[in-house]
C-alpha cells in the first residue's frame, strides 16, 4: 500500500498516489483538464498539449507530470484557457475539417473541445494543406485532413492490438500518419474490430456504411460537454 | 533488381548485427549504396532488425540527409542561412541553377548531379558555403559555382575540388577540407596546448566523487546555452541506479550561426575524448557515444583515428591507462541532418536508432537516458572544458568569468564584422567590448545565442555575455545598419519551421503561423491588432510547446520586439474601411479561379 499525498489544483486540495500523473490524480478527483492525445489506458504521448497546466508557477502537460506533495497547480485560469484555445484553433486551420458533414461531428473530441471551450472561429488563417485518403481498406476509411497527429492509433495498435499498423513519416508541418505498408491500409494487418479503429478522436479513421448512425441528438457530445462524466463523477 | 536491394539492404543491416539502435548507420550505409533508400531496402531492413516497416520509414522520413527518392550521385547542398543569404546566396544558387540547368530541388536527367537547400551547415565564418556530398566548399562566388560543376562534370569527384587546404588539422591527410579555423583570439583555457593523458592521470588519482567536486569547485556549467551545473548533472548519473551508464558528447552543433565546436573537433579533439573519459570515471560509465552532426562527416575519418590511437595508447579501452576495473571506449554516432537533435533527449531518440523526437521529462537522462540507462549529456566546449579543470585545477579555471559564470566561452563570431571567427573570451565580457574585438562596432543588432537565442539593440550592447545576462551557446551574429530586421526574424522562423520535429501542436503548426504573421507585416498587409495576435501567438507557443526548440523558437520576433518595436510599428496599417488587411482576396480566390479555369471578377 502505498502513501497517498495532497496537492492542490486551482486552490483545490486533491490526492494523489506515487506514479500517478496530474491529469489521473485530478480526473479520480472529478477534476477535468482538457485532452486530446491523451487516452485512458494508453501511456502518455504529451504531443496535443492542450492538457498544459501550470507546476509550481511553470507550464507542464498535465497528461506527463508526475503528481506529488505539495506542487501548485493551476488549471483554469484565463490564460491557460485561452492558449488551450489558441491550440484547438491551430489544429482546426491545420487540417481540413468540414464539421457540417464529418460523420463524427458531434461524437468529435476536437469539436466538443471547440465548444467547450467556446470557440466560433479560429483566429488564425486556415492553411489548406492537401492530404491524401487512403479508402483501400474494405471496412475502415482513413483520411489525413482530419488527422490531428495524436497518435491514438498508433500506441492502440502497438500496445492494444498488438499490431502496428501506423506510424509517422516526415517531420514538423510535413509530419503525416502513415501506414505499415508500402502504399496502403488494405495492406497492413488492421482488422476492423481492431481498438485502434476506434481511438481516433476526430473523423481521420472512421468505419465505413456506419456513417450518421446515431440521430443528431442523441450522439456524444449533443447533451452534454466533454469532460462532464468526470465532473460527474467527482458529485456522486 | 529489388533482390539485389534486399540483399544489399541485408548485408549493411549485417555489418551492424543487425541491432535496431544502429538503425542510423544502417540507413546511412543503405544510401551510401543505393544512393537512396528504396521500398524494396526498407522492408529488408525492416525484417533484419526486427522492427515494423513503417518505423524505419518514419526514421528515413525524418532526416535530411536520408531519401526515399533516387538523387544524383553528387548532391549539393548549399547553405541557405541568414548569414550566407547576406553574403551572396541567391547568386550563387542562381549560377549553379544555371550551370546544373536545374532548379533548387531537382536532379538532373542524366541523374548526376541534385540540388538542394540545407540549413545553416556551421561555415557562417566563410559563407555562404555548401555540402557537395560530403566535402565542404566555402566562400562562394558566382564563377566558383561554375567552376565547380565544370570540374565535377569532369571527375564527378568532390573530394578533387580541395585545392588548397585550410589551417591546422584541416590539411590533415584525413581530413583535407578546406575549411578555415579562423581561431580568431585562443584563450587560456580551451586552446591551451594538450599535454595528452595529463588530465586523465590527474583524474584516475582522485576518486570519481573527487572529480565531481573538483567540477563542482570549478563551478562550470554547460556550454551548450542552458548552462545547468555539470558537477551536479554529473552527480545525479553517478547516483541514478543501473548496471549500465553513458557518457555523450552533444556535437550536434546545429544552432545557426555556432561553428566553434567544428574548430575544437578539428584541433583539440584529444581534450575532448579526454573529457569524455573523465565524465566516464566520475559516473560510472564504460561507454561514451559522441553524437556527431551530418553536416561535419567531413571529420569522421579523423575522429576516428584519433580514436584508434587512443585506444592504442592505453587512453581508451581496457583498464584505461592500467587503471583495473575502468574501461572506456566511445564510439561516434553520426547524424544526418536535424537540428532538433541537439536538444539532448532527442539526441538519445536519434542515437537509438529512431525519429530524432524529444523524450517526455521526467525521467531525465541522468536517471533514464541512451537505450533506458543512466546517461550524461554534455557539450563539446564543456568536456574540453573538463580536461582543461583536471589538468591546471579548479582555482585556475574559475580565475576567469564571473563568480556564477566561471572560465572562457567560445564565440562563434558571423555576419557584418571584419574578422569573423572563434573567439575565446572570458565570461562577462561586455557584448560591445566583444564587437570592438572582431570590428564590428557599426552593428544595428547582435543575435546572441542563434535564433533560439535573443536579438541585442544597440540599447543592449553592454550587457554582459554571461549565463545570468546574455547566456549563449555561442552564436554571436552580426547585423550592421542596413540589415532589415524583419526579414532576419522571418528567415529564422522559416528555419524552425524546417527543423520542428512535429510531435507537438504549437510548434508545429504555431511556428507556420508566426512565420506567415512575420511575412504579412513585410509585405504591407498587417494592420496593429494583428502584432498583437502574432504576440499572443508567440507567448502560447513558448509555454506550451514540448522542448527547447518550440520553448525558444518564437524568440526571434520576441526579442526583436524588445529592441525595434516602433521600427516594426511603423510597418503596420489599419485599413480606413474597417477591413482586415491580412486577409488577401486575390489569393483566396486563386484556387477556385484554377478549378474553374477562369479568372475572378473582383478588382
Amino acid at each position: 500500500m502505498s502513501e497517498t499525498f495532497t496537492f492542490t489544483i486551482d486552490g483545490v486540495e486533491v490526492e494523489g498516489e506515487p506514479g500517478q500523473t496530474i491529469l489521473e490524480a485530478a480526473q479520480a478527483a472529478g477534476i477535468y483538464i482538457p485532452r486530446l492525445c491523451h487516452k485512458d489506458g494508453l501511456e502518455p504521448w504529451g504531443g496535443c498539449r492542450v492538457c498544459t497546466v501550470t507546476v509550481n508557477g511553470r507550464s507542464a502537460s498535465a497528461c506527463t507530470q508526475p503528481a506529488a506533495a505539495g506542487i501548485t497547480v493551476e488549471n483554469e485560469t484565463d490564460e491557460l484557457v485561452d492558449m488551450r484555445r489558441g491550440i484547438i484553433e491551430m489544429l482546426f486551420v491545420e487540417g481540413n475539417h468540414f464539421c457540417m458533414f464529418c460523420e463524427k461531428s458531434g461524437n468529435c473530441e476536437l469539436q466538443a473541445l471547440a465548444y467547450r471551450l467556446g470557440i466560433a472561429a479560429p483566429r488564425y488563417e486556415y492553411l489548406w494543406p492537401t492530404r491524401d485518403v487512403d479508402a483501400s481498406h474494405p471496412d475502415v476509411l482513413l483520411d489525413r485532413n482530419r488527422c490531428i497527429l495524436c497518435a491514438r492509433c498508433v500506441r492502440t495498435s502497438r500496445d492494444l492490438d498488438g499490431k502496428q499498423v501506423f506510424g509517422f513519416v516526415g517531420r514538423g508541418p510535413g509530419k503525416k500518419i502513415a501506414v505499415n505498408a508500402s502504399a496502403r491500409l488494405s495492406e497492413t494487418g488492421l482488422d476492423v474490430t481492431d481498438e485502434a479503429v476506434d481511438a481516433c478522436p476526430v473523423g481521420a479513421i472512421l468505419r465505413k456504411r456506419e456513417g450518421y448512425r446515431i440521430p443528431v441528438g442523441l450522439r456524444r457530445y449533443d447533451g452534454t460537454p466533454i469532460g462532464s462524466d468526470i465532473e460527474k463523477g467527482a458529485s456522486s | 533488381m529489388s533482390g539485389n536491394i534486399a540483399q544489399t539492404a541485408e548485408q549493411v543491416c549485417g555489418a551492424f548485427g543487425d541491432d535496431p539502435a544502429r538503425l542510423m548507420d544502417i540507413i546511412r550505409g543503405v544510401q551510401q549504396r543505393l544512393g537512396h533508400v528504396p521500398d524494396a531496402a526498407i522492408d529488408a531492413v525492416a525484417r533484419r532488425v526486427g522492427r515494423a516497416r513503417v518505423d524505419v520509414e518514419s526514421v528515413v522520413s525524418f532526416y535530411a540527409f536520408f531519401s526515399k527518392e533516387p538523387k544524383g550521385r553528387i548532391v549539393i547542398r548549399l547553405c541557405d542561412d541568414v548569414i550566407d543569404r547576406m553574403f551572396g546566396y541567391d547568386a550563387v544558387r542562381a549560377a549553379f541553377e544555371e550551370e546544373l540547368g536545374i532548379t533548387l530541388g531537382e536532379t538532373t536527367p542524366d541523374g548526376r548531379f541534385t540540388l538542394e537547400r540545407t540549413a545553416c551547415i556551421g561555415m557562417c565564418d566563410q559563407a555562404p558555403a555548401a555540402m557537395i556530398n560530403d566535402t565542404i566548399v566555402t566562400w562562394l562566388s558566382t564563377d566558383k559555382a561554375r567552376r565547380i560543376v565544370s570540374e565535377l562534370r569532369e571527375h564527378m569527384t568532390p573530394e578533387r575540388l580541395v585545392k588548397r587546404v585550410g589551417g591546422g588539422n584541416n590539411g590533415h591527410p584525413l581530413i583535407r577540407a578546406m575549411v578555415h579555423n579562423s581561431i580568431r583570439r585562443p584563450g587560456p583555457l580551451i586552446f591551451s596546448e594538450i599535454n595528452r593523458g595529463e588530465a586523465i592521470r590527474k583524474a584516475l588519482s582522485m576518486s570519481p566523487a573527487e572529480v565531481i567536486r573538483a567540477i563542482k569547485t570549478a563551478r562550470l556549467r554547460g556550454r551548450g546555452g542552458a548552462g545547468f551545473p555539470t558537477g551536479l548533472k554529473w552527480e545525479f548519473t553517478r547516483s541514478a541506479s543501473g548496471d549500465r551508464k553513458f557518457v555523450m558528447c552533444n556535437a550536434d552543433e546545429g544552432e545557426p550561426g555556432t561553428f566553434k565546436d567544428r574548430v575544437l573537433l578539428t584541433e583539440r579533439a584529444d581534450r575532448v575524448f579526454a573529457g569524455m573519459t573523465i565524465a566516464g570515471y566520475a559516473v560510472g560509465a564504460c561507454e561514451g557515444v559522441m553524437y556527431l552532426r551530418g553536416e561535419y562527416a567531413y571529420l569522421l575519418r579523423y575522429l576516428e583515428d584519433v580514436l584508434e590511437k587512443r585506444r592504442a595508447d592505453g587512453l581508451l579501452g581496457r583498464g584505461v591507462m592500467g587503471r583495473d576495473g575502468f574501461d572506456f571506449d566511445i564510439r561516434i554516432q553520426l547524424g544526418a541532418g536535424a537540428y532538433v537533435c541537439g536538444e539532448e533527449t532527442a539526441l538519445l531518440s536519434s542515437c537509438e536508432g529512431m525519429r530524432g523526437d524529444p523524450k517526455n521529462r521526467p525521467p531525465f537522462p541522468a536517471q533514464k537516458g541512451y537505450l533506458g540507462c543512466p546517461t550524461v549529456v554534455n557539450n563539446v566546449e564543456t568536456l574540453c572544458c573538463v580536461t582543461k579543470i583536471l589538468e591546471v585545477g579548479p582555482a585556475t579555471f574559475n580565475m576567469y568569468g564571473t563568480s556564477r559564470s566561471a572560465g572562457t566561452k567560445l564565440l562563434s563570431i558571423s555576419g557584418d564584422c571584419d574578422s569573423p571567427g572563434v573567439y575565446e573570451i572570458p565570461l562577462g565580457t561586455p557584448l560591445g567590448e566583444v564587437l570592438e574585438m572582431c570590428g564590428g562596432t557599426r552593428a544595428k543588432a547582435v543575435q546572441v545565442g542563434g535564433p533560439s537565442g535573443r536579438l541585442v539593440g544597440r540599447d543592449g550592447f553592454d550587457r554582459l555575455i554571461c549565463f545570468d545576462d546574455l547566456a549563449t551557446g555561442g552564436a554571436l551574429i552580426v547585423f550592421g545598419p542596413d540589415r532589415d530586421i524583419l526579414e532576419i526574424v522571418s528567415r529564422y522562423m522559416a528555419f524552425f519551421v524546417d527543423e520542428s520535429c512535429g510531435y507537438c501542436t504549437p510548434c508545429r503548426v504555431g511556428n507556420v503561423l508566426i512565420k506567415r504573421g512575420v511575412d504579412a507585416i513585410i509585405a504591407g498587409r498587417a494592420e496593429p491588432r494583428d502584432l498583437e495576435q502574432l504576440e499572443d501567438l508567440c507567448r502560447t507557443v513558448k509555454s506550451t510547446s514540448r522542448c527547447g526548440l518550440g520553448q525558444s523558437s518564437p524568440n526571434p520576433l520576441v526579442t526583436a520586439l524588445e529592441s525595434f518595436r516602433p521600427e516594426i510599428e511603423a510597418r503596420l496599417r489599419a485599413d480606413p474601411n474597417g477591413y482586415r488587411r491580412s486577409f488577401d482576396l486575390s489569393r483566396a480566390v486563386r484556387p477556385t479561379e484554377q478549378l474553374v479555369g477562369r479568372k475572378s471578377v473582383h478588382t
